[in-house]
């Protein structure tokens, strides 16, 4: 229900992306693949709305978001975890946690239940986060996340700076998210293999353009797919 | 020894009104990254107002209120019409703008109300207080300074620290971009806080002008040293601005006590210089860079 | 970026038949540097420009010219400051009154002639521009800002402290420049004293133009664009920030030299931190970091105040509201030029000028 078509997103004289279409279904996750400066995180901006396309359409459950104002895009129900986790260093856990509902007033999750999913957090609620692990700031920044119980969930490097063992959590977690909330998830990732791992989907993308969009299995079949763009 | 006793009482109440001057400041810049040079112009407007609503109904609580009012409606409309254009901008432009507003304000002053000064009426009694035999340096209107500062200080302090706007108003400072992921409105947020240092800054002018009165360029020198005091707190830090404008009223107090009142801005440059060359981040820094 | 390129060196003229040849070769090594002799050439045509000009106007209009002159001097130097090695200064009003203090204490208190005042003043105001361009080398943006402000405040206050030596409220007054006898007795004084201006402003124009365009300029270009990685070039960015200051300085101490030596006085109220703002705007407006914009600064700092003095003599504006209207036009200038047209006037003309060039490309 979440619909790129044929975006084109320009800076200055560079074409971050030329194009690129596809489509996030509920209860699915698509990993977004490929090298640095492919326009992964770009895409992800795209539509989150930090970033206005020069042409082509967002269209989240029916509706053109494509010029909506972030807040109001945050509103409708896409939550955007930036690269780097954006977890705000001068604020406390349990700060960030409330900041991400604050918008939604008496519907959203109150930190409680997120401490429930995590619970390495709720020793530290208190404390400034800029004292948290890597992997207690992913963990961070997806529950604050979902404290406004969103419908779309885009993560941008997840995996970044985190063990592999942390890692395989991350994307456990990401995929029972998906199952058990029907989220939506757009998952952008250099580390392909543990993406796929839990991905319906496998989006591609190389110097702004799509050059596949299949399943995990196919993709991982592909030798040559492989070795070119996902480094395995 | 009562003359260092009436230069200390006396740097308090002029420090107040300094860290009230700070505060202002500070807001701003933890805000939007933007040192407002234009507060002074603007607490002068708004003063002005205050004067000018006081002559014509005689009520010093009216002109008072309607200045506040007027302070948060100047602030929020120059934060929206014209910082907005300039908040990604260079810092450079911002200084520009904020110095072409203070121009223009003054101008604008003397165009209403003409060049010569006029005196204000002031809360409370000026006469200082009678300690045994001696007189004191210290009114009861200075004590209804200190109180009001604190008031105000400790008031923004529970707005940031224990609503959810104030936590917003935070987040959309720290870190602009994330909080738009969060669905904050960060364009009202800033304006906010443009709007609640500028009516900071109309309640200091209300408290310094009897001793200053009111002219087009009197409130200069106190936007002089409100910066100098919220660099020397460091500029991201509301407690620092405030012990910052207290330290700042001690020392130019006891410079104009023991050395006349002309060297007075050279000595806020000293302090400014020093501050900067030696611990440039203030007192009381936390953050060095912000992230966005 | 590179490093300032080493001084030129011809090579030793050898002895023998060949040897006049090689010192045409000399000589024309020298028109090799053609900076200096491209400089030079624009200051004499703007010399000439100049003369004739002043030949055809009448007494007021040279006066003005010798306001405009003085101003250029002083948002000359300002506007390399801030535009090229990109350091905001709100305190040249202060070098401005150090300039015109010492001119009028050396020539009316210890009877010197002008042209020595004027070269001290320019080195008084290099000798105080040091420590304080050395520490505005450290600070950055708004903190430079902020000191400079407080600079500009705190300073004329001095005249206040040593009111014998300044002279207090009053200032100082001086007798005006005598015309030279082999002018002829109809020369008017008005003229004199914009051929002094001008003169003093060609010799800033030519200083800085070379300075543009010598490997400083380019240092400092590259300093003001990205500090740290100018330094890690190998760049002295502290020296060349306050050997800009320095510069700037001297610009302004000639500038109040010539005021004091154009207006005859020099009083603290005229060195406020309205000057320091009008300098500001003069240079905003022309374009930060033009030459040819301090030209246009300097036109509007001097034509602005009868244009509005016209206006509100035409709209019967009150005397409060004609005070004040050049300083209130000032502030909406500052806020409309950065808003809309960051690029100041001169901006405007290059704009201009390559649509132009374009359309001759295309056609």
């Amino acid at each position: 229900m979440l619909e790129v078509q044929g975006v084109t997103t320009v800076y200055g004289a560079v074409r971050a992306l030329d194009g690129v279409s596809l489509t996030v279904e509920p209860g699915s996750v698509t990993a977004v693949l490929g090298a640095n400066g492919a326009g992964k995180t770009t895409l992800l901006r795209t539509i989150s709305g930090l970033v206005r396309p020069s042409s082509g359409r967002i269209v989240f459950d029916g509706t053109d978001i494509t010029n909506a104002s972030v807040e109001d895009i945050v509103r409708r129900g896409v939550s955007h975890v930036p690269e780097g986790r954006g977890v705000i260093g001068e604020l406390t856990v349990e700060e960030n946690l409330r900041l991400g509902g604050l918008y939604k007033r008496g519907e959203a999750m109150a930190p409680k239940e997120v401490y429930e999913m995590f619970p390495r957090l709720l020793e530290h609620r208190g404390s400034l986060t800029s004292k948290l692990s890597g992997g207690e700031r992913q963990m961070l920044s997806i529950g604050r996340a979902l404290v406004g119980r969103p419908r779309v969930l885009l993560l941008d490097e997840p995996s970044l700076g985190l063990a592999p063992r942390l890692v395989a959590q991350i994307m456990g977690m990401v995929r029972r998210l998906a199952d058990s909330l029907g989220l939506a998830v757009l998952l952008v990732e250099q580390n392909a293999r543990s993406a796929l791992s839990v991905a319906n989907r496998g989006v591609v993308l190389n110097l702004g353009t799509v050059v596949a969009d299949q399943p995990p299995g196919e993709l991982a079949a592909d030798e040559r797919l492989r070795h070119a763009y996902l480094g395995f | 020894m009562t003359n260092f006793l009436d230069y200390t009482l006396n740097g308090i109440s002029t420090g107040a009104v300094y860290a009230a001057v700070a505060l202002a400041l500070v807001l701003i810049w933890r805000a939007t990254r933007i040192v407002n040079f234009a507060q002074g112009a603007m607490l002068m407007i708004t003063t002005y107002i205050a004067s000018s609503v006081i002559s014509s109904t005689g009520s010093y609580v009216v002109g008072v209120i309607v200045a506040l009012a007027a302070g948060l409606l100047i602030g929020a409309l120059v934060e929206r019409v014209l910082i907005r254009p300039v908040e990604h901008a260079p810092p450079l432009n911002a200084v520009i703008v904020a110095l072409g507003l203070y121009t223009f304000l003054v101008a604008l002053a003397g165009m209403i109300w003409g060049a010569t000064p006029r005196s204000f009426p002031s809360a409370f009694s000026i006469r200082g207080y009678t300690i045994g035999h001696t007189q004191v340096l210290f009114s009861p209107n200075d004590t209804f300074i200190v109180l009001v500062v604190v008031a105000v200080a400790l008031g923004l302090a529970v707005l940031f620290r224990a609503t959810s706007l104030g936590l917003q108003m935070r987040a959309a400072a720290f870190a602009p971009e994330v909080a738009q992921l969060l669905g904050i409105r960060v364009g009202r947020m800033f304006t906010l806080g443009w709007a609640l240092a500028a009516f900071t800054g109309a309640i200091a002018g209300v408290l310094v002008a009897p001793s200053t009165f009111v002219g087009p360029n009197n409130f200069d020198p106190i936007l002089i040293s409100g910066f100098v005091a919220a660099v020397l707190g460091g500029l991201d830090s509301p407690p620092g601005a405030v012990v910052g404008g207290v330290l700042l009223g001690l020392a130019l107090s006891y410079v104009s006590g023991y050395e006349g009142s002309a060297l007075v801005p050279l000595a806020a440059l000293v302090v400014l210089v020093l501050v900067l060359m030696i611990r440039p981040s203030g007192l009381f820094s936390t953050t060095s860079e912000r992230r966005v | 970026m590179s490093a300032a390129t080493p001084p030129q060196t011809d090579p030793p003229a050898p002895q023998g038949p060949r040897a006049p040849g090689r010192a045409v070769g000399g000589v024309l090594g020298v028109a090799r540097d053609t900076t200096i002799l491209r400089s030079l050439a624009i200051v004499v045509l703007a010399g000439v420009v100049l003369y004739i000009v002043s030949e055809s106007l009448s007494p007021y209009r040279n006066l003005q010219l010798a306001n405009g002159a003085y101003l250029f001097a002083a948002l000359a130097g300002l506007t390399m400051l801030i535009g090229l090695s990109g350091q905001v200064s709100l305190g040249h009003g202060a070098f401005l009154a150090a300039g015109a203090y010492t001119v009028s204490l050396l020539v009316s208190k210890e009877g010197w002639a002008l042209a020595p005042s004027l070269v001290a003043a320019v080195a008084v105001c290099c000798v105080i521009g040091l420590p304080v361009g050395l520490a505005a080398s450290r600070l950055r943006g708004p903190y430079l800002a902020g000191a400079t402000l407080a600079f500009a405040v705190g300073l004329p206050a001095l005249a206040d402290k040593f009111p014998n030596l300044f002279g207090g409220e009053n200032g100082l007054t001086i007798n005006p420049p005598v015309v030279p006898s082999w002018l002829g007795t109809n020369f008017s004084l008005e003229e004199w004293q914009a051929w002094i201006a001008c003169l003093g402003a060609l010799i800033v124009l030519l200083v800085l133009l070379n300075l543009y365009r010598s490997g400083l300029g380019r240092s400092l270009r590259a300093v003001r664009d990205d500090e740290i990685a100018a330094s890690l070039c190998g760049l002295r960015v502290g020296r060349m920030k306050t050997l800009a200051f320095v510069v700037s300085a001297g610009c302004a101490g000639l500038g109040g030299g010539l005021y004091a030596a154009v207006l005859n006085l020099a009083t603290p109220s005229a060195f406020s931190i309205t000057l320091s703002l009008s300098l500001l705007t003069g240079v905003v407006v022309g374009g930060l970091g033009s030459l040819s914009g301090a030209i246009w600064g300097a036109a509007l700092i001097v034509l602005l105040p009868n244009w509005t003095s016209d206006l509100a003599h035409s709209l019967s504006l009150s005397t409060n509201v004609s005070d004040n209207l050049p300083q209130a036009v000032y502030g909406i200038v500052l806020i409309v030029v950065i808003l809309a047209y960051p690029g100041g006037i001169q901006g405007g003309v290059r704009a201009i000028v390559s649509l132009i060039t374009r359309r001759r490309w295309s056609t």
